[in-house]
């Protein structure tokens, strides 16, 4: 299964069925529960107990949001599938969101945004969904208007499932060409499924930055699939993007493709597939003269 | 659709220089109940464009907040409940916001406006 942003362009492949998911499947909205919790904690807004107004870029069923509104913040989300917005007003989200495409530039006032933060959305805007489509004038757009109506000293975190590495530098050069400084937050870098890419981007003021939070799970540490234990450090050095071959090289070909069980495994195979298969007898898969 | 997002909202389209505030039409709105936060309302008056706030409360018959206003009037607890019923309690359900250059109309359809451009306005 190719991913989501191989499939179609984001407003078709989050169709009705496909947002109908986001309220009824417990795995999915806990996942991204979990990334939200974690961009918000990257958010790092002061603890001062006063809310603020934040963006939900890519806010779909309203999920991130109302992490946003658990905090007691007010937030204004958008989304370019109508049916996930669909989603988002059965669940009655206390932020605003409206039907709209960050590819186009986000038409927001300049400095009226506390913070942003975005889950698995950004990366849709590097594949060219129609003619007129250009993923790196759509990049320019969103980076630059993104900067735009940030307040100062105001941060945006962004969660992105990159395809690749040309992808991850993409962002993050026209990212950094608007004027943002920042950086990428990885945490669980050695496993392939668990592994969550936070871009995190500041406008003004540089001091913020020289404290970019480690990953998770970089020491070494053991992470079970799916589960972020909690790791409270605080150190300066953000994670190298060599890190991601890592779970690679730990594969090994264990496969065994000899024996008579996978013989008779793949011909069960291919009579479920109404191919002409020819009888099992005792003959099948025997231990041949080493010459044949 | 709050108004405390419509004061954000501003006309997206290329060459457009005077995008802001866009013109509300509302066919129907309604007020809903959010909690009161004076911390928050102190926080955001700075950004609030004021005049716009009064008109888009105008449109939806909300004739009570004060035309000239200044950051003293933050400590009457009168006044800022107004304000945070305008600013957080009136929802726009159904109508349009008009860009003031082009006169391009965004519909506002149950509560969520559609702000996407055509090909030609990018």
């Amino acid at each position: 299964m190719p991913r989501p942003e191989l499939q179609a362009p984001p407003e078709i492949f989050f169709n009705e069925s496909e947002a109908r998911k986001y309220t009824t499947s417990s795995r999915i909205i806990e996942i991204q529960a979990k990334i939200a919790e974690r961009a918000y904690e990257l958010l790092a807004l002061p603890d001062d107990g006063v809310p603020r107004l934040l963006l939900d870029i890519g806010c779909g069923s309203g999920l991130s949001g109302e992490t946003l509104s658990e905090k007691g913040h007010h937030w204004i989300g958008l989304d370019v599938s109508p049916s996930m917005l669909d989603v988002a007003l059965e669940r009655e989200v206390d932020g605003d969101v409206m039907l709209a495409d960050m590819g186009q530039g986000l038409g927001l006032r300049p400095g009226s945004i506390d913070g942003a933060i975005s889950i698995s959305a950004v990366q849709w805007l590097c594949y060219a969904d129609k003619s007129a489509h250009q993923p790196r004038l759509r990049l320019k757009a969103f980076f630059a208007t993104l900067y735009r109506c940030l307040a100062r000293g105001a941060r945006a975190v962004l969660q992105i499932y990159a395809e690749n590495i040309h992808q991850h530098e993409m962002i993050m050069s026209y990212a950094m060409r608007s004027g943002f400084a920042g950086g990428m937050v990885v945490d669980w870098p050695h496993s392939s499924k668990a592994r969550k890419a936070y871009l995190v981007l500041t406008c003004g003021s540089t001091s913020s930055i020289s404290s970019l939070p480690k990953g998770k799970g970089v020491d070494g540490e053991a992470c079970s699939d799916g589960d972020d234990s909690e790791d409270e450090e605080n150190h300066t050095d953000t994670v190298c993007m060599s890190e991601q071959n890592r779970a690679r090289k730990k594969m090994k070909i264990t496969k065994n493709v000899k024996g008579k069980e996978w013989v008779l495994k793949k011909k069960q195979q291919m009579r479920n597939r109404e191919c002409a298969v020819p009888p099992d007898t005792k003959y099948t898969a025997r231990k041949r003269k080493s010459r044949f | 659709m709050r108004l405390l997002t419509h004061n954000m909202l501003s006309c997206n389209i290329k060459g457009v220089t005077n995008g802001y505030p866009l013109t509300i039409e509302a066919s129907k709105w309604m007020a809903k109940e959010v909690d009161f936060n004076g911390d928050f309302l102190r926080n955001i008056f700075v950004k609030i464009e004021w005049k716009v706030l009064i008109e888009a409360a105008k449109v939806m018959g909300y004739t009570d907040l004060p035309v000239e206003v200044d950051s003293s009037m933050l400590n009457s607890d009168e006044f800022l409940q107004k304000f945070h019923h305008a600013l957080l309690e009136i929802h726009v359900e159904e109508g349009a916001l008009i860009c003031p250059e082009t006169g391009r109309k965004f519909p506002v359809h149950k509560g969520i406006p559609n702000m996407l451009l055509n090909e030609d306005e990018v």
